[in-house]
């Protein structure tokens, strides 16, 4: 390099006014309302005017190729402005209206999907899996695909009671916090992690393997002479920390390692208080390259729930209106000695009432 | 395309409707020998069912101590391209809005220096930069600051603060979600670039309580929009609802949570004073209805995923705040005052929920110096083990005067 230019740190992220499109700005804090033109196009109105939205699907694991084309899309037809949206779609942003079809359909000849609004099936909000971590029980991107494979129709269409959430997350550190999703995916380990003691000693300082582990359930112990740990598999719940400082305690278990399913999680406020997730299916072994037992599983949750549930009723208001009990009939799913809760105050999630549907 | 990718698991994932993450590594698979070799292990995953990474140890551009996730391949010799296999995570703007030359820009930079793979975006905000070599960390640094951007946070530190689009493109938004984020990341520069703290500390600005950015469930500070005075009706508009056959009875005013809409001929009246600001009504007659002038938000403290002692939402310590003429230091002072207390008596690894129930809430607020409300809780406690701290001595009786 020629001219070496003076390291600069803590600059922070630029200041987001230069990447809004100028009708945008006009309108910003002034917006009077929202229409939805089509399943994934939205169009904002102030006084300064109309945007249009077009969301279109992506897969989150993204390449330079692919965001190429996205930049090129959003010169052709938005003005060179686009944002993503919490749940890693893409929305071009578009100030001429006549532009809409076009761009719909040159995404459509791309191979990708206009939709995730309103009562839709948006994209699913997930981590790395065996693509980058070292904690993963499972794969989160193939996962995501094989399951939006078996539900695109309900992206590309507002046709359920209310919006539903899916989530994925790899392993129950839940890096993409599925714990108050309407679908949750998890990941899961269900072995301690295995202690080879020959490379212990050498590999992992014993101190910091002992304080990596948030149940305590770590020990320093002494094998053939040499330090080492155990691990107390009582009070192991599988969260691979010690892995993260200690390579000699794999976690990964391909015969036990799995995936489980949750529903009924809810952000917003309205019309009910958040809620967190529950569980449903409590394990199903991984089958990759496409997870059919858990795919189908999904699918059908999903289609019971649009079969059943009043408008406007998310995944878990419908469950609490219908009871549990109503659930697990109606989906077929087995209820079993791991759906009571045995962790911190599981006593409130026991029934203390009299009220049961039969 | 490399000519010797065997990946027929990972083919399976080019077929159907959704887009393939498969397909996209694989177009660039040809020119970059990290994308090729990301491929071949993830075959390998697939076929034996693990994941083969190792944790990456210290890794990072000099003078931080986050932003960069160090990982390494657990079979080097097998896939040479991914030995070192590095994130980096780069400061979103707010809101996540793009103008495609700035775009282009990260994208070269990625393309020289990294596999020319993303995650477009992290569940925390951040661009995720996927994959690099621990020699190439250091310019990805440079060439990424000369064009204005910065990393953001890992470790225990202040991680990337994000939000919804807010006043950007929302009607919603009762506070600037996009100022306030942008100034809370560059007034804690410091707190976000060098773990200090416990453990990590998240931040979410959402606009209104449809909370679009999830915060309520998984930062540790959920700032809230909301409002106290009335829902803005527009009469007209609301009538066309009606004429439109709208079942305004069914789906809007038997939803509200507090029974609050009555509806007389093509009038719709609602008692403010009983609305909790739930945005039902609002989300279903956008035209209509609009939240209040009196705007500000809300911060709810203490949200995590489960890890250690069970998931936890935020709850109410800010029942209302607002920015006025852009004046952050009210916020500020609640933010440094909170920091100060988890960090002299949290402990390690301990989230600041996780502290607020160790110590108590009462505690926490004494702490911080903020008086008790019942707009904390959802009802006082049920219990009689109260510790109280002030009783009369016999002398003073009929005094009323608390003795510690
Ligand atoms: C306390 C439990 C947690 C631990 C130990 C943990 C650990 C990790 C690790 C090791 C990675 C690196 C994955 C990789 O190889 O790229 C990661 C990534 C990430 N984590 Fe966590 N995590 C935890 C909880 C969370 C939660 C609750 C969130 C979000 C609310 C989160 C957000 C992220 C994000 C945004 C990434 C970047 C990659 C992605 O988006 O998939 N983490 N985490
Ligand atoms: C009329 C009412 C609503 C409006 C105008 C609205 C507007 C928006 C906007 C502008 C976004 C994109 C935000 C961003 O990515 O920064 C969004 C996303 C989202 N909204 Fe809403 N929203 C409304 C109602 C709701 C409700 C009722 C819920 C939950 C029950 C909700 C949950 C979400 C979620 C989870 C996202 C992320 C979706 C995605 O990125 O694909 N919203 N909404
Ligand atoms: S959820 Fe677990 S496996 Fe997945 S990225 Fe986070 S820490 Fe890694
Ligand atoms: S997996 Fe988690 S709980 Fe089990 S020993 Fe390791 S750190 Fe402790
Ligand atoms: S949280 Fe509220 S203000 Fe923000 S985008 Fe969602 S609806 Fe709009
Ligand atoms: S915002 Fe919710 S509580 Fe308030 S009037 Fe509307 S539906 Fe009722």
């Amino acid at each position: 390099m020629a001219t070496e230019a003076k390291r600069v740190t803590d600059i922070g992220p630029p200041h987001y006014e230069k990447f809004l499109h100028p009708l945008i700005k006009e309108n910003y804090g002034k917006w009077e309302f929202h229409e939805t033109l089509a399943p994934g196009v939205l169009a904002h109105t102030g006084p300064n005017g109309t945007i249009y939205s077009v969301r279109m699907s992506s897969p989150r694991l993204v390449s330079s190729n692919f965001l190429r084309m996205v930049c090129d899309l959003a010169d052709k037809y938005a003005d060179g402005y686009f944002r993503f949206t919490s749940r890693n779609n893409v929305e071009f942003l578009l100030a001429n209206k006549d532009n809409i079809e076009p761009l719909k359909k040159e995404i459509g000849e791309k191979g990708f999907l206009v939709g995730g609004t309103n009562n839709a099936i948006s994209n699913v909000v997930h981590t790395q899996g065996w693509v980058h971590c070292h904690s993963a029980a499972t794969d989160a991107s193939g996962l995501v695909k094989a399951v939006m494979d078996e539900l695109a129709e309900y992206f590309t269409t507002e046709k359920l009671p209310a919006k539903l959430r899916v989530a994925v997350a790899c392993c129950l550190n839940m890096c993409g916090a599925v714990h108050a999703s309407d679908i949750a995916i998890l990941g899961l380990h269900r072995t301690p992690p295995r202690i080879d003691h020959e490379t212990l000693p050498n590999l992992c300082e014993i101190p910091t393997t002992v304080a990596s582990c948030p149940n305590n359930a770590i020990r320093p112990t002494s094998v053939e002479g040499k330090t080492t740990v155990k691990v107390d598999e009582d009070k192991c719940m599988y969260c691979g920390n010690c892995f993260t400082v200690c390579p000699a305690m794999p976690m990964a278990d391909p015969l036990n390692d799995g995936v489980s399913i949750w529903v009924g999680g809810k952000i917003s406020n309205a019309r009910t208080e958040p809620k967190f997730t529950k569980l449903a299916v409590p394990f199903i072994p991984n089958n990759p390259p496409r997870w059919p037992e858990v795919t189908s599983k999904v699918k059908e949750i999903v289609e019971v729930y649009a079969a059943n549930a009043k408008p406007f009723e998310r995944v878990g208001e419908w469950i609490e209106r219908i009871g549990w009990e109503k659930f697990f009939d109606l989906t077929g799913i087995e209820f079993t000695k791991y759906h009571l809760d045995d962790f911190r105050h599981a006593g409130t999630t026991y029934r203390r009432s009299i009220h049961n549907r039969y | 395309m490399a000519d010797d990718l065997k990946i027929p698991l990972l083919e399976e994932l080019e077929k159907g409707p959704w887009p393939s993450f498969v397909s996209d590594i694989k177009s660039v698979a040809d020119r970059k020998p990290m994308a090729a070799d990301l491929l071949r292990q993830l075959e390998k995953s697939y076929e034996d069912k693990r994941g083969y990474w190792k944790h990456g140890g210290l890794v990072g551009v000099m003078g931080y101590g986050g932003g960069v996730i160090g990982r390494y391949s657990a079979l080097p010799e097998d896939f040479p391209g991914v030995s070192h296999f590095h994130t980096v995570r780069v400061n979103q703007p707010s809101g996540w809005f793009y103008t495609t030359d700035a775009l282009r820009e990260i994208v070269d930079i990625w393309d020289e220096h990294g596999s020319g793979l993303f995650n477009m975006h992290g569940s925390t905000g951040d661009m995720v930069l996927l994959g690099t070599r621990t020699e190439e960390l250091e310019p990805t640094f440079r060439a990424l600051t000369e064009k204005g951007w910065d990393l953001g946070g890992s470790g225990s530190d202040m991680r990337t603060p994000s939000c919804c689009v807010g006043p950007a493109r929302c009607q919603n938004a009762c506070y600037d979600t996009m100022d306030m984020t942008y100034q809370l990341t560059q007034n804690y520069q410091d707190e976000l670039h060098r773990p200090m703290f416990n453990y990590k500390f998240k931040m979410k600005m959402s606009g209104c309580p449809n909370d679009c950015t999830a915060a309520i469930a998984r930062s540790d500070m959920a700032v809230i929009g909301i409002w106290k005075d009335d829902i803005k009706v527009n009469q007209e508009e609301f009538a066309k609802y009606l004429d439109d056959g709208f079942n305004v009875q069914e789906f809007v005013v038997e939803k509200c949570p507090t029974r609050c809409i009555t509806v007389e001929g093509k009038e719709i009246n609602i008692d403010n004073s009983n609305c909790v600001k739930c945005m039902h009504c609002i989300n279903r007659m956008p035209k209509a209805l609009a939240v209040g002038d009196d705007k500000g938000f809300a911060i709810n403290i203490g949200a995590k995923a489960p890890i250690v002692e069970g998931a936890l939402f935020g709850s109410v310590i800010v029942p209302f705040m607002k920015i006025e003429d852009g004046d952050y230091e009210e916020l500020y002072d609640f933010i440094d005052r909170m920091w100060e207390f988890w960090d002299e008596h949290g402990t390690a690894r301990e989230r600041i929920g996780e502290f607020i129930e160790r110590v108590s809430l009462a505690t926490f607020l004494e702490g911080i110096e903020m008086e008790p409300s019942p707009k904390m809780v959802k009802a006082p406690r049920d219990n009689p083990y109260i510790f109280y701290e002030e009783y009369f001595a016999e002398e003073d009786e009929g005094e009323g005067e608390g003795e510690e």
